[in-house]
């Protein structure tokens, strides 16, 4: 029973792929490593199709189904077990979903005219057989996928209760080349990985993209100039500005959650300190004192703290300190090196890079739990941990031979999917607001 | 730094070598003064521009450095001392220390790691006579590195200071 599920898997991977090459998009396919038997079963039906116009060129129950599985909370039914095509809920034959121990199913029709598609649907309990959403989701252009995207946004929530972070935006850098040769590009993509598009190309290194809370800008540090400078750029436009390109490090930027200060790791006066630096008129506050390295500042979710990476006791950990100034307090004890730190939108979960020996993997501590932290991912050298913006997935970095890899991961790390870059290595995640605050 | 000052660079340390072609025909010929001998570099008299294709001591220009540690090693005093020397002879003369790291950890502390890398060397030369206005200190942290295999014959390659006269 096992092998013929994963061949499935690497079957559906495979159309993943195809579709992603059709597309047109250059960028990420999708493979699942791993599953979670006790997720919640659910059958998304392929969609029938909705008056004479062509067929739509994006295949929206997959997408859904695909965005589900990735989140770890369910288990959708492959395409080859889906007997039978019901496109309303009157044609639904419950029995038959029943015996496929199926707990919910996705039927709706599809339509693609003028540039549009519009995609109604209804979601049902199959016990009950009970209708639990009905809605009609619409998108044109470049969007097409975002449908897919919502729909499954909407399910999430209906059947979870929290809302569902699917249509959201991730941004990563590639490298390809090595040496002089060296080509960077920083790229924004939907949270699948799907319709990337560069924003910034650099023969030097780009590092540390970071999204502002209304998801229109992001701040990241070039070498573009021979030296770390820390830039902000509007996505839409392109337009950019100069940020820092003080002498030594303009590092790691974060944007304060109301989007008007970023917090930044600057050395021109000695050493790496934190700073944090109001955007209206570039004042600088200056937070740690320290003959340390003081680095990857991250605000609390209400604006009060900034969390960040000091090696002060030796070793990197984590400190944390008022917004405002104040004293830093020590919060990692365990493990031997623990960096770059991912805080969820409640602030309770903490993701890091927690290093013992060689091995580098992402930890999320658990504040509401005294602290408690567990592994999400297995190493060897696992960076850069970015929460989706409900906290129920995270994305981070990988090294897989001679490349660079990305990894989204369910926040209990039960399922894991990589999501490839063809050719070179991906790096730096980083994983957006929700589009619709 | 970037393509172009590179390329100047390399221009430069060609024009003081009179002539590309003949950095190939220095690089076999054993070098007359052994880079373990320190006290006759200081000695001696002052370094010429040339002595950067020529002088074994000056032509090295990497050290290494122990993981997650930014301590000069003592094998690498003599290329400390003579490029001290160097920076004393020539007042003009200019460098760039480029700090890196290996790949393990974070891509920002790592950018702390290889400037406290490169500072460790500027106080260094500094202190053996060298201005800090001839010094400048880039960290590229894991940004750069020379070998990309996951082992520590590896890393220990990227583990390092690069010398970089910007001006001879």
């Amino acid at each position: 029973m096992r092998m013929p599920k994963l061949m499935l898997a690497l079957v559906l991977a495979s159309l993943a792929a195809l579709f992603a090459t059709q597309a047109g998009a250059q960028g990420l396919t999708v493979q699942i490593v791993n599953g979670v038997p006790s997720a919640i079963p659910i059958t998304v039906v392929p969609l029938g199709q909705q008056g004479s116009g062509p067929a739509s060129p994006v295949d929206v129950a997959q997408i859904v189904s695909m965005d589900l599985d990735r989140c770890g909370k369910f288990r959708t039914l492959p395409t080859s077990e889906i007997v039978q095509s019901p496109t309303t809920g009157a044609q639904i034959k419950f029995a038959t979903w029943q015996q496929l121990k199926q707990q919910y199913i996705v039927v709706g029709t599809a339509s693609y005219d003028g540039g549009v598609l519009k995609v109604d649907y209804q979601l049902w309990d199959v016990a009950k057989q009970q209708m639990l959403l009905q809605n009609t989701v619409a998108r044109q252009g470049s969007d097409l996928r975002r449908v897919g995207h919502e729909i499954a946004d909407q399910i999430y929530q209906k059947i979870i209760g929290v809302r569902g972070a699917f249509d959201t935006r991730i941004a990563y850098v590639t490298m390809v080349g090595l040496g002089d040769n060296a080509q960077y590009a920083l790229v924004v993509a939907d949270s699948d990985g799907y319709n990337p598009q560069t924003v910034v190309r650099s023969h030097e290194a780009l590092l540390s993209p970071t999204w502002s809370p209304d998801g229109k800008e992001l701040a990241y540090v070039s070498f573009e100039g021979g030296n770390s400078a820390i830039y902000i750029q509007n996505i839409a436009t392109g337009a950019r500005r100069l940020v820092s390109s003080r002498p030594g490090i303009n590092g790691a930027p974060r944007f304060s959650p109301d989007g008007k200060r970023l917090a930044v790791s600057l050395s021109f006066q000695g050493n790496p300190e934190i700073y944090v630096m109001d955007l209206g008129s570039g004042a600088l506050t200056r937070l740690t004192h320290n003959l340390a390295i003081d680095t990857e500042p991250s605000w609390t979710p209400d604006g009060q703290n900034i969390i960040f990476t000091s090696d002060r006791s030796g070793k990197p950990q984590l400190y944390e300190i008022p917004a405002g100034g104040g004293s830093p307090q020590r919060i990692t004890f365990q493990g031997q090196y623990n960096a770059d730190v991912g805080v969820d939108y409640d602030g309770k979960k903490l993701a890091m890079v927690q290093g013992n020996g060689n091995v580098y993997r992402i930890a999320v501590m658990d504040r509401s739990l005294g602290g408690q932290e567990i592994f999400v991912s297995p190493g060897n050298l696992d960076d850069s941990p970015s929460w989706a913006p409900n906290a129920s997935m995270l994305l981070y970095a990988a090294t897989e031979g001679p490349r660079g890899v990305l990894y989204s991961v369910s926040a209990d790390g039960r399922v894991r999917q990589r999501l490839v870059l063809s050719d070179g290595d991906v790096r730096e995640p980083a994983w957006g607001p929700y589009r619709n605050p | 730094m970037n393509a172009t000052v590179r390329v100047s660079v390399v221009a430069l340390l060609c024009l003081a070598a009179a002539a590309c072609a003949k950095k190939q025909e220095v690089k076999p010929t054993p070098p007359p003064e052994a880079p373990t001998a320190t006290a006759p570099a200081t000695t001696e008299g002052a370094f010429t521009p040339a002595d950067l294709q020529t002088n074994a001591c000056l032509r090295t220009r990497v050290i290494y450095f122990d993981f997650d540690k930014s301590e000069i090693q003592s094998q690498f005093s003599d290329i400390v001392a003579c490029h001290a020397k160097y920076l004393r002879d020539r007042p003009m003369a200019r460098m760039t220390i480029e700090g890196n790291t290996d790949e393990r950890g974070t891509r920002e502390y790592n950018l702390g790691l290889g400037e406290r890398r490169g500072n460790a060397l500027a106080s260094a030369l500094e202190a053996a006579g060298a201005s800090s206005s001839q010094i400048k200190v880039v960290s590229y942290g894991e940004e750069r590195p020379v070998c990309r295999e996951h082992n520590e014959g590896c890393w220990h390659q990227n583990r390092r200071d690069n010398i970089v006269y910007t001006a001879e």
